[in-house]
C-alpha cells in the first residue's frame, strides 16, 4: 500500500514536471519567434520612411540626383530581398546610403534647418537603433532558448517535441568593419 | 538579477509589516499621551492598513504628484520615447508611461509598483543637456530600476515615510498647541506614567526609524542599476559621460524632497557645504554612493 502511494506521487512529481518544463519551453521558443519578428517590424518601418525623406531633400538639393537614386536603389533592393543573408546585406547597403543623405544637410544649411528633415532625421536614427535593439533581444532569446534545450532533463522533453536549435544573428563581414574616415 | 528581484519582492513585504508595526506604535504612543484608550489603538489599525493599502496601488501616483511631474507629450518629447522604445525592445521590457519635471537641475527617476504598471520621469533640464547617448544611458539606468522591481520598495518607501513623518509632525504639534499639558487637569498626575514617555520617546523616533528605514533599502542598487544599464545598452561610454556631466552639475533638483532622495539617479538634495544650511543634515541620510565611485565601476567594465 505505502509503495503504491509513493510510486503514485513520483508519478505525479514527473507528470508535473513535464508540464511545467514544457510550457517553459513553449514561452522560450515563442519569445525567439516573437524577436525575430519584432526585427522586420523595425526594418519595416524604417522603409516606409524613406520616400518621405527622399522628397523632403529634393526640395532643397535636387541636383544631388546620383545620392537620392542610390537611397532609392538600395530600399527598392532591400524590398525584394529573400531570406536573411540577403534582406542583411541590401539593409547594409541601405545604412550607408542613408548616412551619404544626412551628410548632405552639412552643404545645405537650408535642408538642416528644416524642420521636418530634423524629425525625419531623429526618426531614422532612432529605427536604427531600435533595429540593433531588437537584434539584440533576438540573440539574448535564441541564447536562453538553446541553453535551456541542452540542459538536462529539458534535453529529453526538446528532443522528443524535435525542438531544433537557433541561429543567432550574425553581422555582416562589412558591418564589422570600422568605417575608415578619410580627410 | 532574479535573485535580485527576489530579493526586492522580500523587502517589500519586510517594508509593509515594519511599517504597519511603527504606524501602530505610534498610535499607541498617542493614544496613551492624550488619553484616548483602546479606541485610538483600533483607529492607528485601521489607518496602517489603509495607508498600506493606497502604498501598494497608488504610491506612484503619489510620487509623481509630489514631484509635479506630467506626462510627456509623445510629439514634443519625440526622442524621449525613441529612446526608450528601443531600450525596451532590447531588453524586453514593456513601455513605461513618461513623465517630464519642469526643473532646470538634470535627474530622472523611475516608480511604479512592476514592469507593467512603471513610470519614468525626467526633468527637463536632462533633457537640455543630455545627449542622445548619454540621455540613452540614464534611461537605461531607470529601465533596470523598473527590471529589478526596485521601483516597488522605494516607491512605497515614498509614501510609509511620507506618511510616518506627516503624522508624527501633526502630534508634535498638537502637543505643543495644548502648551505641552497633554492631559486635562483631573488626570494630571498622568504626568509621571513611565508608559507614556516611552511613548513620547517613540513619537520622537519615529521620523527618524522611518528614513533609515529606506537608507537600508537604498544606496548599492544605483551601482547595480548602472550595471544593468550597461547590459542592455552594450555601450557604457555613453553612461560615463552622463554621470559625468551629473558629478559636474550641482544644481539642486527643487522636486524632490527627502521623502523622494533615494529614487533620483542623482542624489538631488544639497549634500555639500557650499549648497545650504541643511547640507550636512542631508548628508545623514544620503541615499546615493558617490558618482566617483559610480564611474569607477562602469570604467572597469
Amino acid at each position: 500500500m505505502i509503495v503504491l502511494i509513493v510510486v503514485l506521487v513520483l508519478v505525479v512529481l514527473v507528470v508535473l514536471y513535464g508540464i511545467a518544463a514544457y510550457n517553459g519551453l513553449v514561452k522560450l521558443r515563442n519569445r525567439v519567434e516573437n524577436a525575430w519578428s519584432q526585427i522586420d517590424v523595425q526594418l519595416k518601418r524604417r522603409l516606409d520612411l524613406i520616400p518621405n525623406l527622399v522628397e523632403t531633400v529634393k526640395g532643397y538639393a535636387a541636383h544631388e540626383r546620383q545620392t537620392l537614386e542610390a537611397v532609392v536603389q538600395a530600399r527598392n533592393a532591400a524590398m525584394s530581398a529573400h531570406g536573411p543573408a540577403e534582406s542583411g546585406a541590401a539593409e547594409n547597403v541601405l545604412s550607408g546610403a542613408l548616412r551619404q543623405v544626412f551628410a548632405l544637410s552639412e552643404a545645405y544649411p537650408e535642408l538642416k534647418a528644416n524642420q521636418n528633415f530634423g524629425q525625419l532625421q531623429e526618426e531614422l536614427t532612432a529605427t536604427e537603433g531600435r533595429v540593433a535593439y531588437a537584434r539584440q533581444f533576438y540573440n539574448d532569446s535564441v541564447l536562453s532558448y538553446n541553453t535551456k534545450i541542452q540542459q538536462f532533463p529539458a534535453v529529453l522533453i526538446a528532443n522528443a517535441l524535435k525542438y531544433g536549435q537557433r541561429e543567432y544573428f550574425q553581422a555582416e563581414e562589412a558591418a564589422r568593419d570600422v568605417p575608415r574616415v578619410q580627410f | 538579477m532574479y535573485d535580485q528581484i527576489a530579493a526586492n519582492k522580500r523587502r517589500t513585504v519586510v517594508l509593509i509589516a515594519s511599517f504597519v508595526f511603527v504606524v501602530v506604535a505610534t498610535g499607541v504612543a498617542v493614544s496613551l499621551l492624550l488619553g484616548g484608550g483602546p479606541i485610538g489603538i483600533l483607529l492607528a489599525l485601521v489607518v496602517s492598513g489603509a495607508l498600506a493599502f493606497t502604498s501598494y496601488w497608488k504610491s506612484d501616483v503619489v510620487t509623481l504628484a509630489v514631484s509635479r511631474a506630467r506626462p510627456a507629450d509623445p510629439t514634443e518629447y519625440r526622442r524621449l520615447y525613441n529612446l526608450v522604445e528601443g531600450l525596451c525592445i532590447g531588453s524586453g521590457l514593456p513601455m513605461p508611461k513618461l513623465y517630464v519635471i519642469d526643473d532646470p537641475a538634470p535627474n530622472a527617476f523611475a516608480t511604479g509598483r512592476d514592469p507593467k504598471h512603471a513610470a519614468v520621469a525626467v526633468t527637463t533640464g536632462l533633457l537640455t543637456l543630455m545627449n542622445r547617448v548619454e540621455l540613452e544611458g540614464v534611461l537605461a539606468h531607470e529601465l533596470s530600476h523598473i527590471r529589478n522591481y526596485d521601483i516597488l520598495v522605494s516607491t512605497l518607501a515614498v509614501t510609509m515615510v511620507g506618511a510616518v513623518a506627516l503624522v508624527s509632525d501633526t502630534v508634535i504639534r498638537l502637543m505643543w498647541w495644548n502648551g505641552g499639558r497633554v492631559s486635562r487637569g483631573d488626570d494630571r498626575d498622568d504626568s509621571g506614567n513611565p508608559l507614556a514617555l516611552l511613548g513620547f520617546l517613540f513619537l520622537l523616533l519615529a521620523p527618524v526609524l522611518a528614513r533609515l528605514m529606506h537608507f537600508a533599502v537604498s544606496r548599492n542598487r544605483e551601482t547595480l542599476a548602472d550595471v544593468s544599464a550597461v547590459q542592455i545598452t552594450r555601450y557604457p561610454p555613453g553612461l560615463i559621460s552622463a554621470l559625468e556631466k551629473l558629478r559636474a552639475d550641482s544644481t539642486v533638483t527643487h522636486s524632490a524632497s527627502r521623502a523622494t532622495a533615494h529614487l533620483w539617479i542623482e542624489q538631488p538634495l544639497a549634500v555639500r557645504a557650499e549648497q545650504g544650511r541643511l547640507a550636512r543634515f542631508n548628508r545623514l541620510f544620503d541615499t546615493h554612493p558617490p558618482l566617483d565611485e559610480r564611474i569607477a565601476l562602469l570604467r572597469e567594465l
